[in-house]
């Protein structure tokens, strides 16, 4: 069985066409990896039903020649996502029994595609957090472990459940969403391969809002050939999404294996600061030497306002997050806690249904959008995401990409840092920046720290060049030779 | 200054600002394809974006885009090329997204005019401060169960145009032409139908009072959503009078919201400043900003209709109506049209006498509309010509209009079958004076003796005689020959 788990998306995708194996056996084979895998707590809802019945529909279209770019492909669906008919909870209390009667433009799309979805994945609570310990149905497990010692690690957030599940072949690849990083920092910490696509590639129409100028979609998947699969089939415009780009979408898995040969790779000085761990800051080093070897040369850049970075997010975020999660007041749908009046109502449903990451990033953004506070905090927020912008553009003058680590540090305990919201907020340092400036990024896993935990290098490229982005990390992927866990 | 209240200390002025809420004429809501008819069952035109549903998001309707642009031409104000739209933020339970989308410092129209007819001919400028987009709530219903309150989500997301005047209006009269007018530019628009009863333009007035020759501005009281033209007005009146009486007490007046009950007559309390809202306005990031070229507005303003004013002075100038004339035709564009087709080619002066001293005080009395008319402009300007080419008398006419308004027939016909026909035939004419000059000839010695004031007596006997339809211009002159000869 575990051999269906261990295949990449391209090589499932081969085999099925040869009906080597039929939809159904490759849905089965991950519906019992993940029934092996629950203690990861990886997700939310399985929905058995819906893989099988479509996994069926699969191999009709498949038998008949027929089939899209993801025919019969087994994927984890962020619970984030809208899924019609389909319990739709964002790791919160306050969405209780909610079951959209309506499915996400993006999971649509990869549905579409012909994929088969087994299920809604675990993330932190509203997607806000980095180490997915925030969520109402209980935290994440990394399916990696430190050498040697028995500590559950936390999988990184806030796609925790997207990177664990994918890292331990229960799927073969799943969707995230990055606001500041939670794509690419779990994949750093769990070993895997995670894109954030340019801010207006995919459409947000139908995932549950955190902060609207930030977040995007993005795929999760253990091979960069595989992510460049998943997000062609997600991406594209959608008029029912102002924000969302009137492009076409390039064949991304066509700009694979054009090496980087000639490119210049911009090194940012200001991605040192000193909770940067020792054998990141070697692996960067050896990136660096790869893409050298491969081609490319590397450039000394300065992004001057990264420090401002951090800060200015945790203004922006919670301020639209204060006002995007209003609507969770329990009249029309979810938990309604009922009061004496309405205001009690409002009261007493929201402090029972939002978690205290929640709560204190509601009273954030609703402090730093208040009268008088407002043109201190959100308003020179503003200004200074422009400077951040600028700095990348600036940056893009000279060079055609980016390199720096995704995260400081390997993956830590569960229960570390939870005490402490700044140190958690750290986690999110070097993926902030893109978020905040709109631009491509990704996380490959590039190699094992001392105690054998996977580190992660991001790639930052010019907006709307995914096809840098992937050429990048595909010379990376190769050159790290990195090694995947084992199929349960 | 006509309208000063008169304190024990000092002779106090009105200053009133209105801020009206015009719901946009569009198929679809603001931000979403719902349907936006009135009179739908409730919550049977929600879409998921107007029930605040996660994920969902606003998608800018550019037919209320044009509407708003189309409105601020019609009020010669400066049309914004670049707006934003912003998040109002409150909780309610008729606002499900927990935010009205709404514009803050960026609208899409700035500063504009409006001018008012004053019942003197003259008329007064008053500034509009600006006017922009935003989406309706829906409604709470409260009376239909004694704990629960039931919502309608029919309205919630609609477009709105909030059109906000400059502190310019002095007296409740202003106010209430101010609002008529503004409904009249708005209709001539097609942009709102401005009707207030089903709520589709509300009014908030913003009321603060000053002594006479001073120019601060006072705390102002927000009267929020009057319902009609005449309950504004007194809304306005009696507010003025509460800050006369509390300033005059010594007391001072508390910026607030306030309520006006029009069964009592008096305003009252309904938000306290301590409990106003702090909207936290912000850019709302899932919209882009609305931007537009100036070929957008040149397409736009080619398209607009002759709006009052032009088609007021065009009556006054061209036709030689009076200013107050040419104001009450030029009111509803529906009546506009009527007279003109009453006018063409007509006496223009009649043809407006006519419309607006017969045919309007038959309107009134039935409460109907010009376009439910019984009598129609065709038929009115029939009437004139009867008239005009002496076919009948003006007397004569009258009775014949009465029947057109009964019975909706041309005045041609009514004139044929009841022989109404008016007698211009000298000879005729001639036979019946010599019938009456021979069977009175006392009156006649009268006459003849310097009595003159028989004529009239004479002519009425003739007009007898010939049952009313003799020319009395006709009669007159051939009586006053026979009776001197």
């Amino acid at each position: 069985m575990t051999e269906l788990t261990s295949l990449t998306i391209a090589a499932a995708r081969e085999k099925l066409l040869k009906k080597e194996f039929t939809a159904l056996e490759l849905a089965e084979a991950h519906l019992a990896a993940m029934e092996r895998a629950k203690d990861l707590n990886a997700f939310i809802t399985v929905t058995s039903d819906v893989a099988r019945e479509r996994a069926k529909e699969s191999d009709k279209r498949l038998f008949a020649g027929q089939g899209g770019a993801l025919e019969g492909i087994p994927l984890g669906i962020k619970d984030l996502f809208c899924t019609e008919g389909v319990l739709t909870t964002a790791a919160s209390h306050i969405l209780d029994g909610f079951t959209p009667p309506y499915e996400s433009t993006v999971s649509q799309k990869l549905r579409d595609a012909g994929s088969v979805m087994l299920g809604k994945l675990n993330l932190d609570e509203f997607a806000m957090g980095s180490a997915n310990i925030t969520s109402y149905y209980g935290p994440v497990k990394n399916p990696w472990k430190a050498k040697g010692r028995n500590v559950e690690l936390v999988p990184g957030g806030s796609s925790g459940g997207s990177a664990a599940s994918v890292a331990a072949h229960l799927v073969m690849g799943a969707t995230g969403t990055d606001t500041g990083g939670s794509i690419r920092q779990p994949a750093a910490f769990c070993g895997i391969v995670g894109v954030k696509p340019t801010y207006g590639r995919c459409s947000r129409w139908g995932i549950v809002a955190f902060a609207s100028s930030l977040d995007q979609a993005g795929p999760m998947t253990r091979t960069v050939r595989d992510a460049a699969i998943m997000l062609r089939a997600m991406s594209g415009f959608d008029p029912k999404d102002s924000t969302s780009a009137q492009l076409d979408v390039p064949d991304f898995e066509a700009a694979l294996g054009k090496g980087v040969k000639g490119l210049r790779i911009g090194i940012p000085k200001e991605y040192r600061p000193a909770g940067l761990s020792p054998e990141l800051a070697v692996l960067w080093d050896k990136g660096v030497e790869w893409l050298k070897s491969a081609g490319a040369t590397p450039v000394e850049i300065s992004l001057p306002h990264t420090k401002a970075a951090l800060p200015t997010y945790y203004i922006v975020a919670p301020a639209e997050a204060s006002s995007n999660l209003a609507r969770y007041d329990g009249v029309r749908f979810g938990l309604r806690v009922p009061g004496k009046s309405l205001d009690d109502m409002y009261a007493k449903t929201r402090a029972a249904g939002f978690g205290a990451e929640v709560r204190r990033r509601i009273m954030i953004g609703t402090y730093v959008l208040s009268a008088g506070y407002y043109d201190a905090y959100y308003l020179k927020a503003q200004k200074v995401r422009a400077l951040i912008n600028q700095d990348f553009t600036d940056a893009f003058e000279k060079v055609d990409a980016i390199l720096t680590p995704t995260a400081p540090t390997p993956a830590f305990g569960i229960g570390e840092k939870s005490d402490d919201p700044i140190a958690m907020y750290l986690n999110d340092v070097f993926t902030v920046p893109a978020s905040m400036a709109g631009i491509p990024g990704a996380s490959v896993p590039a190699g094992l720290s001392a105690d054998g935990l996977p580190l992660g290098l991001q790639v930052l490229t010019r907006r709307w060049d995914e096809e840098t982005l992937f050429r990048v990390c595909q010379v990376l992927e190769d050159a790290a030779q990195f090694p995947l866990l084992p199929a349960v | 200054m006509g309208y000063i209240i008169k304190g024990e200390k000092h002779d106090w002025e009105l200053v009133v600002g209105l801020e009206v809420h015009a719901q946009v004429i569009s198929k679809a809501k603001l931000f979403s394809g719902a349907s936006t008819d009135f009179g739908a069952g409730p919550n049977a035109q929600v879409s998921f974006i107007d029930a605040g549903m996660p994920g969902m998001l606003p998608v800018l309707n550019e037919q209320c885009v044009e509407q708003a642009v189309k409105s601020g031409l019609g009020l010669k104000a400066k049309i914004n090329k670049r707006s934003v739209f912003a998040r109002k933020n409150y909780f309610y339970a008729d606002l499900p997204q927990g935010y009205q989308i709404s514009q803050y410092d960026q609208p899409i129209v700035g500063e504009g005019i409006l001018v008012l007819d004053m019942p003197d001919g003259s008329t007064r400028e008053i500034g509009i401060e600006r006017l922009h987009l935003e989406q309706d709530a829906g409604k709470s219903i409260h009376d239909l169960h004694p704990q629960k309150t039931y919502i309608d989500l029919n309205r919630s997301g609609v477009g709105l145009m909030e059109i906000v005047s400059k502190p310019d209006i002095r007296t409740p009269e202003e106010a209430g032409l101010y609002l008529k007018k503004l409904r009249s530019i708005l209709r001539y628009l097609g942009t709102c139908d401005g009707n207030m009863e089903e709520g589709s333009m509300r009014c908030d007035a913003n009321v603060s009072v000053r002594p006479v020759g001073s120019t601060e501005l006072r705390t102002r009281c927000e009267i929020k959503n009057v319902n009609s033209v005449r309950f504004v007005m007194q809304a306005i009146e009696h507010e003025a009078r509460r800050h006369v009486e509390v300033y005059e007490s010594g007391g001072t007046i508390d910026q607030e919201t306030r309520l006006y009950d029009s069964n009592k007559g008096e305003t009252r309390t309904m938000r306290s400043k301590e409990f106003a809202h702090d909207y936290r306005y912000f850019p709302d990031p899932d919209l882009l900003p609305v931007e537009f070229d100036d070929a957008f507005v040149q397409r736009i303003k080619a398209e607009l209709p002759e709006l009052p004013d032009d088609k007021k002075a065009r009556f006054t100038s061209a036709f030689g109506l009076t200013a107050y004339d040419a104001g009450v035709l030029v009111d509803e564009k529906a009546s506009a049209d009527y007279f003109e087709e009453v006018a063409k080619g007509r006496d223009a002066k009649l043809a407006a006498n006519w419309v607006i001293s017969n045919l309007f005080g038959v309107l009134n009395k039935q409460g109907v509309n010009i376009g439910d008319s019984p009598v129609s402009a065709k038929n009115l300007g029939r009437l004139i010509d009867l008239i005009a080419d002496d076919t009948i008398s003006g007397r004569m006419a009258k009775e014949v209009f009465e029947i057109m308004v009964d019975t909706g027939k041309a005045p041609d016909a009514i004139v044929e079958e009841r022989g109404m026909k008016q007698i211009t035939d000298t000879g005729a004419i001639d036979a019946a004076i010599e019938k009456v000059m021979a069977e009175n000839a006392d009156k006649v010695a009268q006459y003849r003796a310097g009595k003159t004031q028989v004529m009239g007596w004479f002519v009425g006997q003739v007009m007898k005689a010939t049952q009313g339809k003799a020319n009395p211009a006709v009669c007159s002159e051939l009586l006053k020959k026979k009776l001197e000869a």
